[in-house]
């Protein structure tokens, strides 16, 4: 069985939002919508405080809240892991996002673009009416890993058949593949070091790993 | 560990929104206290007009209105599902009782009115990105607040009887002791400091005020004094003003979860003077 996931090393994040970007060129998200987004937090009590930077966006859950409440089945989770929309069935009445503990969806109610009222030339080649109304979020790419599979790539050994914000990390700190494959190298991060998934206490299982200490990868 | 990001109030969804709420959980409360109360006229007909327009305040808000169908053939995914189901056979339900006033209808009616406002209840704590919304004790406060606003809508429109004011005295007490239950699980949660600085706001302070008058006023009018009115006006417009400050104001994501702060380096932990 396989489990895509994503691992985001803390240790190695500089905060550079180059993944931010990525998505955004990738995906074609328009203003305000950041399905890959880096948090930054000021966390700890002066003088012991640090800087966080922290990679986040759906989490792609085991149990994902978004799919139990959706109303149309528009919210699926593949067998694979990933969660995803159907934005042709979707109707848009934002219940996943409400019932998301990670805050990753979104919704714009009309065409948005960069430079006021006209899109430019990106914008032109990449607009999707489908999207306009109905909720959104991260795929993990997932059109570019099933076309890379088909032509016998591996999801994170492969740019081809890799999220486009792991390709683009220029730090190695986001990384991307099958936990169930002992040898992947998710497999041997999330073994060998200490690492957190956010919420817990959710039971939502999310298929995000933070590093945080350990043995350097 | 203290987060400069934590919770942000959500933006997904507004008044229309919380106009179902307001409106399914009164039109359900009326419909209820209409016909077991013994006014099944032009009250039950207020009651199933006031869930129609809750439900056309949804159609409103959703991206894709003209895709509404699609939610009516998936009762195994979500409450708003079973909301939605619920809605139509309510309608039929309670349209025939008020126009055959048949007895056998009236099982099914009451049992439909609670099914939607229980629906209803049940699509709040759902919603696991809200605190204040998936709060387990939000599932009585809901009910029993739908049943006081109902309550006070059919002593404000039909006649005041002694059973009418007697029934809207306790679901006024019963929202009164799910509200201090829901207060109490906020508070042990730890989860919705927003939600409550907002509960403790002026607007809501004024709503509850208002709660705790209805109350007061229901014990007058059971003593004969002619305050029935004012005291139904009261309990349903408090109850609106709470819905609307949580759906519109009290509804804060839990943000972002760092429970360890990465080391980086090789040097010393900060504990120990390394940078």
């Amino acid at each position: 069985m396989t489990r895509y996931v994503m691992v985001a090393d803390l240790r190695r994040c500089v905060g550079c939002q180059t993944c931010t970007a990525s998505c955004k060129e990738t995906n074609a998200t328009p203003p305000g919508v950041q399905w890959r987004k880096v948090l930054d937090i000021e966390a700890g009590q002066y003088p012991d405080v640090r800087r966080i930077f922290l990679p986040t966006g759906c989490q792609h859950c085991d149990q994902p809240p978004c799919m139990e409440v959706c109303p149309s089945t528009a919210t699926r989770k593949r067998d694979d892991g990933i969660v995803t929309i159907d934005y042709d069935i979707c109707i848009g009445c934002s219940y996943c996002a409400v019932s998301c503990p990670y805050e990753a969806r979104y919704k714009v109610e009309s065409a948005e673009y960069v430079y006021g009222a006209g899109p430019i030339s990106q914008e032109k080649a990449r607009a999707a009416q489908q999207k306009i109304g109905v909720v959104t979020k991260c795929t993990f790419c997932v059109e570019r890993i099933d076309a890379g599979v088909k032509a016998g790539k591996v999801p994170g050994i492969h740019p081809e058949a890799t999220p486009a914000c792991v390709n683009s990390c220029l730090s190695g700190a986001l990384r991307f593949g099958d936990i169930e494959d002992p040898d992947s190298v998710v497999s041997r991060l999330v073994g060998d070091n200490k690492w957190f998934r956010q919420h817990e206490d959710e039971g939502t299982g999310p298929g995000f790993y933070y590093l945080w200490d350990g043995g350097r990868p | 560990m203290r987060q400069m990001i934590t919770a942000r109030l959500q933006r997904s969804w507004d008044l229309r929104a919380a106009g179902n709420f307001i409106g399914g959980g009164a039109g359900t409360g009326l419909v209820l206290a209409s016909v077991l109360l013994g006014d099944g006229g032009l009250s039950l007909v207020a009651g199933l007009a006031l869930v129609g327009l809750g439900l056309a305040m949804v159609w409103l808000e959703i991206g894709k209105p003209w895709r509404a169908l699609n939610v009516f053939f998936h009762p195994q995914t979500s409450w708003m599902t079973r909301e939605g189901i619920v809605a139509g056979p309510l309608m039929a339900v309670g349209g025939g009782y008020w126009l055959l006033g048949h007895p056998a209808l009236l099982v099914p009616l009451v049992v439909l009115a609670a099914g939607f406002l229980y629906c209803q209840s049940r699509i709040l704590r759902a919603s696991r990105g809200i605190p204040a919304w998936k709060q387990a004790e939000i599932v009585p406060l809901i009910i029993t607040s739908g049943l006081a606003e109902g309550a006070g809508l059919l002593a404000l429109f039909a006649e005041p009887a002694p059973a009418v004011l007697a029934w809207a005295l306790a679901a006024g007490l019963a929202r009164e002791g799910a509200w201090m239950l829901y207060r109490r699980g906020l508070v042990a949660s730890g989860n919705a400091s927003g939600a409550l600085a907002i509960f403790g706001s002026g607007p809501a302070q004024a709503a509850r005020m208002a709660q705790g008058l209805a109350l007061a006023l229901w014990l007058l009018a059971l003593a004969g004094l002619p305050v029935a009115p004012l005291a139904g006006l009261l309990a349903a417009g408090s109850g609106w003003g709470i819905k609307a400050l949580l759906i519109t104001r009290a509804a804060f994501t839990r943000g972002a979860s760092v429970p360890y702060a990465p080391v980086r380096g090789r040097g010393l932990p900060m504990a120990l003077g390394g940078r």
